[in-house]
């Protein structure tokens, strides 16, 4: 008996199976870590996966982590849906949160209905314009973007903290942290006594726009074309530059609301440790979504509720809160993994 | 120069078979090579001279049929295999890693154990490229190097694995003139140390000037074992192309004869391939409407970059391509379609996405034509016209099918329904058939005449000449970039066998159809 690899035809139930394959696969995976750190199995799993859900508070709490990551999800999701390998949401959403702090401090004596749209629009232009450079580089010489959007994310993720240790520390408390913003500036709560805010409601907006564009445009049929078959695309008459150059844009704008959106919703001043990685969540967010906007949304609460439950099992029962950050990881690494299912089958013969 | 046969050859194949399904690639092949022996294998496109030597190497497993290495039958069921046998093959494809040096990249094919010791290594092959006369340093890093240097490295690492017998694949494909003439020195040098050489090409010159004996294939058949010094370029392009014309029909109903303007016009093409090397050196062809101009040409003299140029893909870098008088030199493929041109590309995978829709194919060309106002797709749209074509051009899918999963026959189906579809007038079809069966052929061929009756200036390159010759009113051949010559075929009626033979040896560099000395190549 042997095996035999073929190339098989993608079939709409494999791509539902998959995510669901990938988590269980990883909860096994990562037991023997939980093992390690001394901690009962399922004592920690029910921490990580059902204590949040478990009261109206904590569910709240849930949607508040995944705000930002619905926001980095449909950014991540509609760059790789055009073959675009943006690695640079990290920081794109640093720049956006900079330039939110920064806009909700100096715009004084207007209404938040002219404040907020004004802090949100500044945000994505200044993320777009950080994701510029590296959009430049690949259309124009073909220079790898995964390359200059993940070295760039330092470059920002450095620039916000010497802001934030230089001009920007805060005068009052002398903290690395930027002067708070006005409370015109600060985005509406959607729940009376919880933190959920504006931004929740506006990622969700994002990834309507991600569905619109890719169902029902004609761009996001030059998209899939791009990201399918670019030598194709292009005998087709697509301009294939033209397409990944707004993509690109559109792409690092969508990152920076997320930060907008932290610093405006939930902070209200930008902070050196304002994001644990949402950029970077963003992608396991778009991969294990199957880049698919309803995908991605589902993908994005459930990392907000891995982080939330790793922070209880971690205050209840000892765990490293690292283990969050490790089931994410192993995540992705399932989830590329098991990817392959969909393009091959596994035969005996 | 042939050695005396009382040593057995370096290697004998016997009574070879392949088929690959319905398609035998090797019938009943006998072939064989002795030390100190250049033997070229010539022979059209597809006649079967790669898989012959994919057997040898051990890539394929023949059907029937043995092979002898040094008179012992011997199996090869692997590439391994085949080295150890001392056969060595270097493809047009060359295996190495760019960013290792020379040593490194041959050590690679034979590392074993942990250490490396690449000082020693180093020694030696320096000693193994002065002894072969193979100049190229083993420290260099081959991303440095130029083409024709890392062909000497892979047939370095070849001889590096002690081989005896020495397979190149149409070797001077991808080498400047110079290079080539380089090249061949390395292969004198080569016998003289006893090595047998195998030389697949399809350039006769070439042929003639470093070869023993040629044994030329057709259509999977060795066709004629001949030597060298008793051949001549005219018989060796006669086996070669000179098979019975068989179903051909020329064309019933005659061209325009009133000289009209025409709709299509080439004029001076010259054009660099991806390697920046010259591919198109001055093309000159005029098509009017209603007309079938056929190029013929065997492969690698220009046609897939010709059908670059019309498609938009390739600027030239001189001369003219106007449609109807308005140049569109410049223009992409978006100016080309706009020009009036139908673009049939080689490859049906450049023409389609595989993993969009047949639809979402069909619309992609023209997409401004199904975008409501505020970029909105009219995806009713894109899927009732996709249905229409779909019932009118008879392919076998649904608009939601995706185009991937389709035949090669469907799928062109798809392209031509697009491109036919607008009435182009100009159509440009580029081996619009290769990999198609019978009944695709039929209708492929079929849409091509349509589209002659309903007036296109229609553009058939194509390296089978059967096709050519089935449809075209004129036949334009290309040799090495540039039109050769034109023949009629109705001018040729009463005698088929010799218009074949014409082109034939057109095809071949042999004769130009100007009744001009061909220029050649300069070698020096």
């Amino acid at each position: 008996m042997q095996l035999r690899v073929e190339r098989r035809e993608a079939s709409a139930w494999i791509s539902i199976l998959i995510p669901l394959l990938a988590i269980g696969i990883t909860l096994i995976l990562v037991a023997g870590l939980v093992w390690l750190s001394g901690a009962g199995l399922w004592e920690t799993y029910y921490y990580f996966f059902i204590k949040p859900l478990s009261s109206r508070a904590s569910v709240i709490e849930v949607l508040v982590k995944a705000t930002p990551l619905l926001f980095t999800g449909a950014a991540v999701a509609f760059a790789f849906y055009s073959g675009y390998w943006n690695i640079g949401a990290e920081g794109q959403l640093y720049a956006g949160a900079a330039a939110a702090a920064w806009l909700g401090v100096v715009l004084k004596g207007l209404p938040p209905v002219v404040i907020i749209p004004l802090i949100m629009l500044g945000s994505a232009l200044a993320a777009a314009l950080w994701a510029l450079p590296p959009a430049w580089l690949k259309t124009r010489l073909n220079v790898d973007e995964v390359v200059t959007t993940l070295l760039l994310n330092s470059v920002m993720i450095f620039f916000v903290s010497s802001l934030l240790n230089g001009p920007w520390r805060d005068p009052v408390t002398n903290w690395p942290q930027s002067p708070t913003l006005e409370a015109a500036s600060r985005l509406p709560r959607l729940l009376a006594g919880t933190r959920l805010h504006l931004g929740f409601l506006l990622a969700i907006v994002a990834l309507i726009f991600f569905w619109w564009i890719t169902a029902r445009a004609s761009f996001g049929l030059r998209m899939r074309a791009v990201g399918r078959g670019r030598e194709a695309a292009r005998f087709m008459g697509v301009h294939v530059n033209q397409v990944v150059f707004r993509v690109a844009l559109i792409s690092g704008a969508v990152a920076g609301l997320a930060g907008a959106s932290e610093v405006a919703g939930l902070h209200y001043h930008l902070i050196e440790a304002l994001s644990p990685g949402y950029g970077y969540s963003g992608i396991v967010a778009a991969t294990l979504g199957s880049l698919h906007p309803i995908g991605v949304a589902l993908a994005a609460i459930f990392i907000g509720l891995i982080s939330t439950g790793s922070q209880t099992a971690s205050r209840a029962l000892g765990v490293p809160s690292f283990l969050g950050d490790v089931v994410q990881a192993v995540l992705l690494l399932v989830t590329l993994a098991l990817l392959l299912l969909r393009t091959y089958r596994v035969r005996m013969i | 120069m042939t050695q005396p046969t009382t040593t057995p050859p370096a290697v004998a194949m016997h009574g070879i078979t392949k088929r690959f399904g319905p398609l035998t690639a090797n019938a009943n092949v006998d072939f064989d090579v002795q030390s100190g022996e250049v033997h070229a294998l010539l022979g059209e496109n597809g006649a079967g001279k790669t898989t012959l030597t994919k057997i040898l190497y051990g890539l394929y497993q023949p059907d029937a049929g043995t092979i002898a290495i040094n008179g012992k039958l011997t199996p090869l069921r692997s590439p391994a295999d085949a080295i150890a046998q001392g056969i060595g093959m270097v493809t047009q494809h060359f295996s190495l890693v760019p960013t290792l040096t020379v040593a490194e990249n041959l050590l690679l094919s034979q590392a074993q154990g942990i250490t490396l010791d690449l000082r020693t290594a180093e020694a030696t092959i320096r000693e193994t490229a002065t002894r072969y006369g193979l100049q190229v340093d083993p420290a260099r890093l081959v991303q440095r190097l130029s083409v024709g240097e890392q062909q000497r490295v892979e047939i370095l690492k070849a001889l590096y694995q002690n081989c005896r017998v020495l397979i190149l694949d149409e070797p001077t494909a991808v080498l400047t003139p110079q290079e080539a003439e380089g090249l061949f020195m390395v292969l004198r040098g080569l016998i003289a140390q006893g090595l047998a050489v195998i030389f697949i090409s399809h350039k006769l010159n070439e042929v003639l000037a470093i070869s023993h004996r040629v044994t030329v294939l057709r259509a999977g058949k060795v066709v004629g074992e001949v030597k060298t010094a008793e051949t001549t370029q005219i018989d060796l392009a006669r086996l070669m192309v000179g098979r019975e014309v068989t179903g051909v029909q020329v064309s019933a109903t005659p061209p325009p004869t009133a000289p009209q303007r025409p709709v299509l016009e080439l004029q001076n093409i010259h054009v660099r391939n991806t390697q920046h090397l010259p591919a198109l050196r001055g093309i000159n062809l005029r098509i009017q409407a209603g007309e079938i101009v056929g190029l013929a040409g065997v492969a690698g003299n220009g046609q897939p970059e010709l059908g670059e140029v019309l498609s938009g893909l390739r600027t030239p870098t001189q001369g003219e391509v106007r449609v109807n008088g308005i140049d569109v030199t410049k223009a992409d493929p978006v100016g080309m379609t706009r020009a009036g041109i139908g673009r049939i590309p080689e490859d049906r995978l450049k023409g389609v996405v595989a993993d969009l829709t047949v639809a979402e194919n069909i619309a992609l060309e023209s997409l401004a034509e199904f975008t409501k106002a505020g970029g909105q797709l009219d995806q009713k749209l894109v899927r009732q016209h996709a249905q229409s074509l779909i019932d009118a051009f008879e392919i076998k899918a649904t608009p939601g099918t995706r185009t991937g999963s389709l035949s090669g026959g469907n799928m062109q189906k798809v392209i031509l329904a697009r491109v036919l579809s607008r009435n182009p007038q100009v159509v440009v079809a580029a081996q619009p058939t290769r990999g198609l069966d019978v009944g695709a052929i039929q209708y492929v061929h079929e849409q091509l005449l349509t589209q002659r009756a309903r007036g296109a200036a229609i553009l058939l390159i194509s390296e089978d000449l059967d096709e050519v010759l089935a449809l075209a009113d004129r036949v334009a051949v290309i040799y090495e970039g540039a039109i050769v010559g034109e023949v009629k075929p109705s001018d040729f009626r009463d005698d088929p066998a010799n218009l074949k033979q014409q082109i034939g040896l057109m095809m071949a560099g042999a004769v130009s159809g100007f009744g001009e000395q061909i220029e050649r190549r300069e070698s020096a």
